[in-house]
């Protein structure tokens, strides 16, 4: 008997932890009057889904998103690559105070600085588009971190062959780190995506139309009690909100947790 | 001889600044000056189309410790902390050795409960409404069922910032159960032989040695928790706006409702300048006490 109680826990535990995300399901797919009242026999319908989909440009959001957390990613992997390979592989006076000035930004959180970084984006002309929301994350600490110790363990001797082959600095790090550091970079991709796609606080400061305006942004407004919409077609929202990320999740389950793990260890 | 190698050192450093430069601009204008200017903006008063804004020292400190709303959003943070931190530990703990162990469907265990994290916390804020409702919420469903009267789970002082709390738990275990998970699986499988060899129970080896050998993954996550009682705040957005009277109000969103509902600059930066104090003091203690024993190559 006893030896049935810790499965028993663990799973209950489990079904716990996935109860929010199925009832949002259950509600998304049933009219409201039946989904609060749990009439477990009621008709599935789809008309939530097409409330909600009319109620806000869903398809531009959509679209901000992809574009948001694409170009992120591709300015991270630009800044961090060449931070990343002048701290694992070069040698230069005050490398280490500035690498510890580097990492300092682990602590100051990008979340934290919004009053400044509003006037700083302001004043570049970022306001109210994608680059701005993304500007602030793109020299990420923790992606020049993660960069430095992946290039830290390329073999010396692939770097020597390599120039001695007649390959400029670039040239080296273009043939030998970056090929070698290959699932660092799709770990960092996953996480990167992960936690740009779901990111609310400063896209809300810094975009003001709904021309630039992502997913998460666009869900808060949508929910809002203003706008009058019942708790099934919030489910509806939200689960067209959060459905390419998950089924990405449960497709690759595998490789992101193993993102999150070389992106978390240090 | 000397003065080639002196030259291709050179290069070499040249080349270093290049890489980096691009990194330390992008860094320069969106971390390391704002931080400078925050606290430069913390100590000149708030300006008006009439008055110009003028230098008035710690000023804006003053009022904001005579800010009786400041104390209870403070306090509301270390509570939030408080209950998060441990709690989200604990069950990432027992997540993980729940997962690791040989249950039946380990697989959809792990899966359930490492599923929050991929959510948006917006998304996770709307999920849990529907738990919180006061009319048709699940939990007074459920209550009425064992005769308990309704509660408005979200409208009450009493409980609006445990609500919140209850969310962020359920958005960061099975984050932190991950490294767990990592943990677990290096210690070698002989320790547990052996101490079945020394007739240890289950109990015993997990307090014994299992236990201590997740130390140095329990500091790292305490440290993340930590950053994370002070950033996640988005579900507030979406479930109680900080109220009812500022019962659940959090530092960050008091920071976001100065500088952007009240236009109060100056008093957002003085908060500011204190939670990266605090920040900087966590980053201190990670850099010199947590990481003497985990070296950087």
């Amino acid at each position: 008997m006893i030896r049935y109680i810790e499965p028993a826990a663990a799973i209950l535990l489990a079904l716990l932890w996935i109860s929010p995300l199925l009832f949002a399901f259950w509600a998304a797919f049933h009219d409201v009057s039946d989904a609060v009242n749990f009439r477990l026999t009621a008709p599935l319908t789809l008309d939530n889904f097409r409330t909600a989909w009319a109620g806000a440009p869903w398809f531009g959001y959509f679209l901000n998103t992809f574009m948001l957390v694409s170009l992120i990613l591709a300015g991270q992997f630009l800044l961090c690559t060449l931070a990343g390979f002048a701290f694992a592989q070069t040698v230069f006076r005050g490398r280490d105070a500035l690498f510890i000035l580097v990492l300092m930004q682990l602590f100051i959180l990008p979340e934290v600085l919004i009053v400044e970084n509003y006037r700083v984006a302001a004043s570049l002309g970022l306001l109210d588009s994608i680059m701005g929301i993304g500007a602030p994350y793109m020299a990420s600490a923790f992606g020049i971190f993660l960069m430095r110790q992946a290039f830290k363990s390329v073999p010396k001797d692939l770097d020597e062959a390599a120039r001695v082959e007649g390959c400029g600095t670039l040239g080296v790090l273009w043939r030998v780190y970056v090929p070698a550091a290959r699932p660092t970079y799709l770990a960092y991709a996953l996480v990167s995506v992960a936690t740009h796609w779901n990111n609310f606080l400063w896209p809300l400061i810094v975009t003001n139309s709904p021309s630039t305006r992502p997913l998460t942004v666009g869900l808060s407004l949508f929910g809002a009690p203003e706008n009058g919409v019942d708790i099934s077609v919030i489910s509806a929202a939200t689960v067209m909100v959060i459905a390419p990320l998950l089924i990405c999740f449960l497709i690759f389950q595998r490789q992101f947790v193993q993102a999150f793990l070389t992106a978390g260890v240090k | 001889m000397t003065d080639a190698f002196t030259l291709e050192r050179r290069r070499r450093a040249l080349h270093g600044w290049l890489l980096l430069s691009p990194a330390l601009i992008m860094l320069t204008a969106f971390a390391f000056y704002p931080s400078l200017a925050t606290m430069v903006t913390s100590l000149w008063s708030r300006g008006t189309r009439r008055n110009p804004a003028e230098f008035v020292g710690l000023e804006n400190y003053r009022y904001l410790f005579e800010d009786p709303t400041f104390w209870q959003v403070a306090g509301n943070n270390l509570l939030y902390a408080l209950v998060t931190i441990p709690a989200s530990i604990a069950l990432a703990l027992i997540m993980a050795l729940w997962a690791n162990s040989k249950l039946p469907a380990r697989s959809f265990i792990r899966t359930a409960y490492f599923t929050p994290t991929v959510l948006p916390m917006i998304a996770a804020a709307n999920l849990w409404l529907f738990f919180y409702t006061p009319s048709f919420g699940i939990l007074n469903q459920i209550g009425a069922l064992f005769g308990a009267q309704p509660v408005n789970w979200l409208g009450e002082p009493e409980t609006a910032l445990w609500a919140i709390c209850v969310v962020t738990i359920w958005k960061e275990a099975g984050f932190f159960m991950i490294f767990y998970l990592a943990a677990l699986q290096t210690i070698p499988p002989d320790l547990k032989e052996a101490a079945e060899i020394e007739g240890a129970s289950r109990w015993t080896y997990t307090r014994r040695i299992v236990l201590p050998l997740l130390m140095p993954t329990t500091l790292f996550i305490l440290v993340n928790a930590m950053i994370n009682s002070v950033k996640l705040i988005d579900h507030l957005f979406i479930l109680t706006k900080g109220g009812p009277s500022d019962s659940s109000k959090l530092i960050l969103y008091y920071i976001w409702e100065n500088a952007f509902a009240y236009f109060d600059r100056p008093s957002a930066a003085a908060m500011t300048v204190l939670v990266l104090a605090l920040m900087g003091a966590l980053a201190a203690f990670q850099f010199l006490v947590l990481d003497r024993r985990v070296h950087y190559r």
